[in-house]
Formats: structure tokens, C-alpha cells, sequence
């Protein structure tokens, strides 16, 4: 039996406004969505008594039980195939991967059943699930704990995928996520979790915007930024450097990588003439290919300069004392938004 | 002992099922029913009509050297957490409490063997001859690992749990292969020894490694150090049993050692490896230890043990018990425990200044060694790169 359910998030706060970190604002979110749902249930290494190795699932266990929040033998594969199970007896699971590099044991069980069920069996079983991955670098981590493996799975049929670069949408979209019917990869910008310079006001009770939308952050006209998870920050602050030297900016969110939003990029890039996509992830056969493929599709003749990628090179992730020039910095988008106004 | 009598079923007054424990044998993984154990934590040396002989070449000097050994890599285990400390370091893996483990193991490997370590094996490369020196580079960041893998016969750590078990399968099926077990010429003979934790025997590498070395007959011994934790969580959220216990389901000898205990340690390394070389095939050995530490320099355990746990460990601390063993018997004097105790503070000393200067890597090392053969395209992103940031130094003199 689980413990009773006690809604700290209803204790805490009389008012519906929580400033919070993005860590803390999906630990808000998972409370609340297993508060709503009993079905919901979270399920990965160290999540239960330890909080997770990031603490985003810290009192969960306490409240909820071992039940409903299992921390499990150490197999990434055993935790997305028996959360496949789970799912076909009903169960909407909350996989945490531990690291982004250690998604890979459960390659196998994310392509072929998790992303597949639904296709194979003809739509009769569901699978609603997510997998939570902290992503990305900027953490000094030894190897395989700073990766941004999304566009394999985006380049998987089958997959929703999603990337969080605030709190808010930390909040919402994770929620969003797990009332989703199909599975959804959900990224997490692992080395902003903790950052007190990203706590924000998180109003808990308006109606967020759609989970598979991209958002526009910051208005501009003299080029489009368009990021997801970690590099957002790095955008929004390009954007404010160069407003300094009068270059206005306008920066997207993508939020979600599969599908793709590409509507707002095209009514910006249609606007600025100029688009820059980054992302951490190495750029051959990535998002960022995508993104330059559909723009120069459907914006031909609004491009002022070629689309141009500010990305990690086509290499493993370094050593992390070389992780400054691996990671998109605010000089390289300034860079490559310099060579595009110069086109 | 007999099964247990089959539950009535009464309908309406179900009773409580038997727990699985209960079913098999009344064990728990945590349970310590046959440890081999040939010196006590109080240091008293318990003979072993099976296993003596495989200490028959172990006098005074040799157990000194093991002390000397353990006292050592505890120092230098000790410095790298000082240095994570001093933010000289990105992290540490400790392994305190572990040495025995280690040093058992790896004093059984001769030249010709070769070893996967996972990432706390710091004991085992002291013993492959690695230079510590050359460990601190993953911690620090500034490198994957730099020693000779194959002259050393130790390759790179390996973080990824249980990759590097059906490596050392593969390698193992080589050794095979190449004609290496089963020799007359004892000489001629190798096997392969891989290090893994007890959270690791639950990944599908670790299974699949134990189904492919048992079918092959590759000679190999998979060396399990149960410190009892995985990061938070206890050996019984990866087992119900014991976990030598796995390796009888494959096909293959399965042996819990007391892992704090070197003599033992070595004794049943060198048993398994010397039938892994008679062309037998694998064997399992579970370490029985305790991680004495936090997991890593980022953990904090207090959040999920209690410390009377390792308080209880403490008094089966692997050092402590051959120091007394050593005293006792008239084995070493003081100045022995002096001149070792001083050396290990000169290693701590040359560590601590290797660590301190050792240089940043150039942005070019991003590139390096990625491929093999030239990669034009690679080559290219690199020449921009650095193309890019010879921009920043002209701006610079400007
Ligand atoms: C595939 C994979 N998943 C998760 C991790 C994160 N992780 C690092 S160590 C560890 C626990 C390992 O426990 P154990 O095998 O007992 O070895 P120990 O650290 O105790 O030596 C985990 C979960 C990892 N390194 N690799
Ligand atoms: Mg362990």
C-alpha cells in the first residue's frame, strides 16, 4: 500500500505563484502529477531514498511509497522494458535516467518496443511514457555524463521529444508529458537544475501553453536564434549582448524536438532573413540538419545568408577541461551571428 | 533443508506467502554464510587445507609487501580525495575499504594476464605496474587515461556499468582462441580478470558476459567486489541470493571471499585464475567488502545509511588486520611501519605535485583521436575551430 498522499505543493503555497528552480519546478511537477493520477508512477536508479543523483525526485518516495516510486536493480534496459510492461497494464511510468550517457543499455528496449508498441500492435495498446534524461555538458563530469543524444531519438519514429529550458516549462511540460498517450522523451537541462540565476515565478495555476509548440522568448529582427534545453540560456544571453551593440535578436525555444514546431521559425526567419540554430549536440545528422533543411525549404526566398549551426564538434564529449570550446558559447553565436549579418 | 511445508489456502484468510528468502535456503544477499576467510579481522591466521597452497610462496616478506601495497594505495586513494577537495580535481572515486580486495586480486595476475578494471580499481592498476600518476588525468578532466594498456595489460577504466564485462569476455575467448589455456608449459598459459561491482551484476552485459565466457570456456575470472551499495541503493534491490551464487545458473564455479581479507583475496584469485589457465573456463569470486566511502566525491550517504554500518566495518578494516597479524607475530617492527608510513606520504607528496602542474590540454585535443585514419571532415571542423580562436589572439594584439 502506498502511504497516504499528502499535497505539500497545496501546503506550501496558499497563492498559486512558487519561485523555483527548474529542478525543483519538476520535482513540483512529478508531486502533482502523481498527486493527480495514481497511476503514475516514477522508476530509476537511486530515485527513491537518495532523490535521484540531482534530487529531482527527492521526497517522492517518502510521500508516495515504494510502490510508486521504485528504485530499481541497476539496468537501463530493465527499467524502460519492465516501464513498457507497466504501461500495458495501465501504469503511466516515469523512467529517470540517471545520465544522458547511460540511456544507451536501453537503446534497444526505447527503439524497438517503447517506440513500436503502438505501430505493432495496431494502435489496440498504448504506451504512455517518459523517459527523463538530464542532458548535456557544462557540468566538469568525466565521460559519458555530459552528452546530448536527442537526435537519435528524434530521428526515431514513434518517440515525442521534448526539451525544458526553464522553470516553468520545467513545471508544465513534464506534466504535459506524462498525460501524453505516446511516449515522450523529455530532456532536462541537467546543468541549470540547481541555477538560482534561472529560478522563476512558476504560477501553478494558469493554462501553459501546448506541449509540442516552439516558443518565441525574445523579439528581434536582425537575425533568429533558434535552441532547445541548455543552449537556450546561451542564446538569451547573445541576444542581450548584442542588443548592447544594437543588433537585435530574436530567440525560439523549439521546446519540442519531435515533432517539430517550425511554424514560429519560419514566421521569424521570414522576418529576419537570418537564421542560427545551436545546440550542444554534435551537428552531422542532427536536429540542427533538420531545422537548416525544413528552413531553407520553406523560407528560400526570405534568406539573407545561408541557415548556419553553432553546434559541439562531430567528436565524442571531451575531457571537460576542453569543454569550453566544445559547448556553444555566447562568442561562437556571436561569431556566426556576425558572418550572417555579413553575408 | 526441506522446502517448506506448501501455504493452505483458506479462502477468505490468506496467510502471508513465504518470502522468497525463506524459500531458498533462509539467505539474503546480505548474508555472509561461507566467506572464505584465511586471516581473521583480529589478524589471526586460519589455516585452509583447499587454499594454503596457494599461499605456499607467501612468507613474511611477501605479506609485508601486501601492507606496504594496501597502506600505499589508501594514501594515495586519500590524497585524490583531497585534491577533489582542493578543487584540483573534477572528482573522486574512493576506494577505501576495498584495498584488499584489490591488492588480492591484482598480486594474483601475472604479467601475461590481462585485466578490465571498472573505475574504483586504483588498487589493481598500483599492481599492473601502472604509475598512480597516470589515473589522475580522468579525475582531473584533462584526459581519458594515459598509461600503456597493452604493455601494462590493464586497459582504460570504464564508466559505463558492466561494458566492460563482455569485453574482457571477448578478450578472453582470444586467449582461447590463440591457444593460451590448457599448456603443458604453464608458462604458456594466460586468463583474463574483470572488475565489477555488486550493482553491476544486474546490467545484460554482465549476464551476457557470464553466458559467453561459459560457452566458450574463455578464461576468465569475474571479480565482483559486493562493497554492499550501489550509490544508494543496498545489494538486495540487484539480488535475492547471494550473488556468487549467480554463476552456478551458467555453468560455473562461484566463490564468496571475504573481500577485507588479502590472503584470502590472493588464494582464490590465484585458484580461479589457474583454472581459468587449465582451459576450465570461467569462475566467479564475490568480494565481500564495504565500500568505506562515499560512492563518489559528488554523494553524500548520509542520506540513505546509517553510520553504525560503517562502524561495524571499521573493525574489519583490511590494513588494520595484517598490521596486527605483522606486530604480533614478530613479523615487523616498527621501523618497518615507519619506513612505509613515510613512503606513502612521499607518494601522496609527488601525487600532489604531479596534480598541481599538470598543463590544460590545447583546444586541438577536442580532435584527437577520434579516428583512427584520417577524416576529412573532422579535419576541417578542427582547422576552422582553431582557425576561429586564432581570431581571438589577433584581436588580442591589437
Ligand atoms: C549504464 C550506467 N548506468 C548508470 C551509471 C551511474 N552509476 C555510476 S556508478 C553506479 C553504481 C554502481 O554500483 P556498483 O556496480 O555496485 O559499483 P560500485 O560503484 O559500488 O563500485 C551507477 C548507478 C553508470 N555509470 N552506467
Ligand atoms: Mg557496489
Amino acid at each position: 500500500m502506498a502511504a497516504p498522499v499528502i499535497s505539500r505543493a497545496a501546503e506550501q503555497s496558499p497563492s498559486a505563484t512558487q519561485k523555483l528552480t527548474i529542478g525543483k519546478a519538476l520535482n513540483l511537477g512529478l508531486r502533482t502529477a502523481m498527486e493527480n493520477d495514481p497511476k503514475v508512477i516514477v522508476m530509476g536508479e537511486d530515485v527513491g531514498k537518495l532523490g535521484g543523483v540531482f534530487r529531482i525526485t527527492d521526497g517522492l518516495q517518502k510521500d508516495f511509497g515504494e510502490h510508486r516510486v521504485l528504485d530499481t536493480p541497476l539496468a537501463e534496459s530493465g527499467i524502460i522494458g519492465t516501464a513498457v510492461g507497466l504501461a500495458i497494464r495501465g501504469y503511466r511510468p516515469v523512467c529517470e535516467i540517471q545520465f544522458d550517457g547511460f540511456i544507451f543499455p536501453g537503446f534497444d528496449q526505447i527503439v524497438s518496443q517503447v517506440a513500436k508498441v503502438h505501430f505493432r500492435s495496431e494502435g489496440r495498446l498504448r504506451m504512455p511514457m517518459v523517459i527523463r534524461v538530464p542532458f548535456g555538458g557544462g557540468i566538469g563530469a568525466v565521460e559519458h555524463h555530459s552528452e546530448s543524444p536527442e537526435s537519435y531519438f528524434a530521428h526515431t519514429a514513434g518517440l515525442r521529444v521534448v526539451s525544458c529550458s526553464n522553470a516553468v516549462d520545467a513545471y508544465w511540460m513534464l506534466q504535459q508529458a506524462i498525460q501524453c498517450e505516446d511516449p515522450v522523451l523529455f530532456f532536462e537541462p541537467k546543468r541549470y537544475y540547481h541555477s538560482g540565476a534561472l529560478r522563476a515565478e512558476v504560477d501553478t495555476a494558469v493554462t501553459p501553453a501546448p506541449l509540442f509548440s516552439s516558443q518565441v522568448l525574445r523579439t528581434g529582427n536582425s537575425a533568429t536564434l533558434v535552441a532547445y534545453g541548455p543552449s537556450v540560456k546561451v542564446c538569451l544571453d547573445a541576444a542581450a549582448a548584442a542588443d548592447e551593440d544594437g543588433t537585435s535578436l530574436e530567440v525560439i525555444d523549439l521546446r519540442t524536438l519531435s515533432p517539430l514546431d517550425l511554424g514560429p521559425v519560419f514566421e521569424s526567419v521570414r522576418k529576419t532573413g537570418r537564421l542560427i540554430a545551436v545546440s550542444e549536440a554534435p551537428a552531422n545528422s542532427s536536429l540542427t540538419s533538420e531545422i537548416a533543411m525544413r528552413v531553407q525549404q520553406e523560407c528560400f526566398y526570405s534568406l539573407e545568408a545561408p541557415v548556419l549551426r553553432v553546434t559541439g564538434f562531430d567528436t565524442p564529449y571531451p575531457p571537460t577541461k576542453l569543454e569550453e570550446h566544445f559547448l556553444p558559447d555566447l562568442d561562437r553565436v556571436l561569431h556566426a551571428v556576425d558572418r550572417a549579418l555579413a553575408w | 533443508m526441506p522446502p517448506p511445508e506448501p501455504t493452505p489456502m483458506v479462502p477468505g484468510s490468506r496467510t502471508a506467502a513465504p518470502s522468497p528468502h525463506q524459500v531458498i535456503e533462509g539467505l539474503k544477499a546480505t548474508d555472509d554464510p561461507r566467506a572464505l576467510e584465511l586471516l581473521t579481522p583480529e589478524g589471526e591466521r586460519v589455516a585452509h587445507p583447499e587454499f594454503d597452497p596457494y599461499l605456499s610462496d607467501i612468507g613474511p616478506e611477501e605479506l609485508k609487501g601486501f601492507y606496504r601495497d594496501m597502506v600505499l594505495v589508501r594514501r594515495y586513494d586519500r590524497e585524490g580525495n583531497a585534491l577533489q577537495r582542493q578543487g584540483q580535481l573534477g572528482i573522486w572515486v574512493p576506494l577505501l575499504g576495498q584495498e584488499a580486495a584489490q591488492i588480492g586480486a591484482g598480486r594474483a595476475l601475472t604479467p601475461k594476464d590481462m585485466a578490465f578494471p571498472s573505475y574504483r580499481e586504483h588498487g589493481v592498476a598500483w599492481c599492473r605496474g601502472v604509475d598512480l600518476k597516470d589515473l589522475l588525468g580522468i579525475f582531473r578532466c584533462s584526459d581519458h587515461s594515459s598509461w600503456d594498456y597493452q604493455e601494462k595489460r590493464f586497459t582504460p577504466y570504464t564508466i559505463v556499468i558492466g561494458n566492460q564485462v563482455l569485453n574482457a569476455a571477448g578478450y578472453a575467448m582470444g586467449q582461447r582462441f590463440d591457444g593460451k589455456v590448457g599448456n603443458t608449459d604453464e608458462a604458456e598459459n594466460e586468463a583474463t580478470m574483470v572488475f565489477f561491482g555488486d550493482g553491476a551484476t544486474s546490467q545484460g552485459d554482465v549476464h551476457e558476459g557470464f553466458v559467453w565466457a561459459s560457452v566458450y570456456d574463455a578464461p576468465l575470472v569475474f571479480f565482483c567486489q559486493n562493497n554492499q551499495w550501489a550509490i544508494s541503493e543496498p545489494t538486495e534491490r540487484q539480488s535475492r541470493l547471494p550473488l556468487y551464487n549467480r554463476a552456478r545458473g551458467y555453468g560455473f564455479p562461484g566463490v564468496r571471499v571475504d573481500g577485507n581479507d588479502v590472503l584470502a583475496c590472493l588464494a582464490v584469485s590465484r585458484w580461479a585464475l589457474e583454472q581459468c589457465r587449465a582451459g576450465n573456463g570461467p569462475v566467479l569470486i564475490e568480494a565481500f567488502t564495504y565500500r568505506m566511502d562515499a560512492h563518489t566525491t559528488t554523494d553524500d550517504p548520509t542520506r540513505y545509511r546509517l553510520s553504525d554500518e560503517l562502524e561495524t566495518w571499521k573493525l574489519k578494516d583490511p590494513i588494520e588486520r595484517v598490521r596486527v597479524h605483522l606486530a604480533r607475530n614478530g613479523l615487523a617492527d616498527n621501523e618497518f611501519f615507519d619506513s612505509v608510513q613515510a613512503e606513502s606520504d612521499a607518494l601522496a607528496e609527488q601525487i600532489r605535485e604531479h596534480c598541481f602542474a599538470m598543463p590544460q590540454p590545447g583546444p586541438e585535443r577536442v580532435f584527437a583521436n577520434v579516428y583512427h585514419d584520417p577524416h576529412p571532415v573532422l579535419d576541417a571542423q578542427r582547422d576552422e575551430y582553431l582557425d576561429y580562436l586564432a581570431g581571438f589572439e589577433e584581436e588580442g594584439v591589437h
